[in-house]
């Protein structure tokens, strides 16, 4: 979507027709839709057959979190209060991700790159 | 006698239709998409989908639960406050945006290109922090390689002349410029971790400028097939400013959304966004019914995900600074239930 005024364009579409981001499953469709191409239903299966839920259950909060918290998946922060300090976030979070998908994440690739032990 | 709606015009105004009313501008809209771009009109069970959409006091509109879709940026934040990270990180946060996109301020490849060092350090630092799919966001912007701003000869000054030739080459010679600085670019970005890019506003000097963006699409796949690349495009029309161009054997100039979007899956795009215009004069219930008529073959013909573009003057969202949501809303969910869209 366009740029600009975040009330009328960004929460306004958020709330209309998002998938609600890491709050559920969005950015794991969104992941495969940059990565692969796939189409939006064929992104939704695919997610939803990895996690073991249903293609409903993406765009919903309350099944979400129990399954990006045990599958160690990143979430919000909220002050500790939704991911504590021994789960993952970003970068960690990222590398549970790439290996649930199947699917190379750049920063983790270059994470692993740079932090490998040098001769 | 029929009550009157509130609804909006294209440039945000607040206007008052009854349901007849509503439904003459819904169908007046798919016609204006006929006539111009020659495709096919909306099924009458569309047109009844936009009448009971618009004919409504309802503050808000939305998809049916389970019918969400991905949500893409071109650029995410203000920049006002605090830092390019904290923009990505309220958006991730507090907007539940399923991807999101860094972007330098002047957002065109040219000027990033000065500065790429300093574009990396960011991204490295909100890779880390970033959950969600983290790309970086520029315009080709062709014009700024043109006189006064460029090297090359300005075709705007030359083709009210009457200098045809000189301008062509010097948009051909500017599409070469533009492929080495996004290429460039890209290529730095995937060193300091991105996940896509995306080439917005495409298109938005004309024919050359999209081929531009074709050509470096065309590179970076070749170089990192992993990565993901968005095309996002400036209108719905491709300009012909040169007019002779052509990518994979097809003429440029004129293309409606259906052809753009076979020309950047060709070249290498896991992303399409078409633009279709706002039409002020006109009912918001007018400019949608255009939009999802013009973006229809597009997204019935799709190889790969189409993410409508729905912000200022697209989509159908309203010409103004600040796009009211009952308006937004309403677009968002037209386009998502009438098109059955990869994302917006």
């Amino acid at each position: 979507m366009g740029a600009g005024d975040v009330y009328g364009q960004a929460i306004s579409h958020g709330v209309a027709s998002g998938m609600g981001g890491i709050r559920a499953a969005g950015d794991l469709v969104a992941r495969m839709q940059i990565t692969r191409g796939m189409r939006l239903p064929q992104a939704k299966q695919y997610v939803a057959d990895k996690l073991g839920v249903s293609v409903m259950d993406l765009s919903d909060p309350v099944v979400m979190l129990d399954v990006r918290k045990e599958r160690g998946l990143g979430a919000a922060l909220e002050s500790g209060e939704i991911t504590g300090i021994d789960e993952p976030i970003g970068l960690e979070a990222k590398f549970h991700i790439a290996e649930l998908l199947g699917v190379p994440i750049n920063s983790v690739e270059r994470f692993r790159r740079i932090t490998a032990p040098r001769a | 006698m029929d009550t009157a709606f509130p609804t909006r015009m294209g440039d945000g105004s607040l206007t008052r239709l009854t349901r007849t009313e509503i439904e003459a501008e819904i169908r007046d809209g798919v016609a204006a998409a006929v006539k111009r771009a020659k495709v096919e009109p909306l099924g009458e069970d569309a047109i009844g989908h936009l009448i009971d959409i618009f004919s409504s006091r309802s503050r808000f509109s939305a998809v049916d639960i389970g019918d969400e879709v991905v949500l893409s940026y071109d650029g995410c934040g203000s920049q006002d406050m605090g830092t390019r990270i904290n923009d990505l990180q309220y958006y991730e946060q507090y907007l539940c945006a399923d991807s999101v996109e860094m972007y330098h301020h002047d957002y065109s490849f040219k000027p990033v290109k000065t500065v790429i060092d300093f574009e990396q350090t960011v991204m490295r630092q909100a890779q880390f922090l970033i959950t969600a799919p983290c790309g970086y966001g520029a315009m080709p912007d062709l014009g700024r390689y043109t006189v006064p701003d460029g090297p090359i000869a300005n075709w705007s000054q030359l083709l009210p002349m009457g200098r045809i030739d000189e301008a062509r080459a010097a948009q051909e010679e500017a599409v070469e410029m533009a492929v080495e600085d996004i290429v460039f670019v890209a290529a730095g970005m995937v060193e300091a971790g991105i996940d896509f890019i995306d080439l917005d506003t495409s298109g938005a000097a004309g024919d050359a400028d999209f081929l531009a963006a074709l050509k470096a699409v065309e590179r970076i796949r070749a170089r990192f097939p992993d990565l993901g690349i968005q095309i996002g495009m400036a209108s719905e029309f491709v300009l012909g400013m040169h007019g002779e161009l052509e990518y994979d054997g097809v003429r440029l100039a004129g293309l409606w959304p259906r052809e753009q979007m076979k020309l950047a899956a060709k070249a290498g795009v896991t992303i399409f966004g078409p633009a279709i215009n706002v039409n002020t004069g006109k009912s918001v219930a007018w400019n949608v019914a255009r939009t999802l008529t013009i973006a229809k073959p597009c997204c019935d013909e799709a190889t790969v995900p189409v993410h409508l573009n729905g912000g200022m003057g697209v989509g159908g969202v309203p010409m103004h600074i600040l796009p009211p949501g009952d308006a937004t809303s309403r677009a968002s969910r037209a386009a998502v239930d009438i098109l059955q869209l990869d994302g917006l």
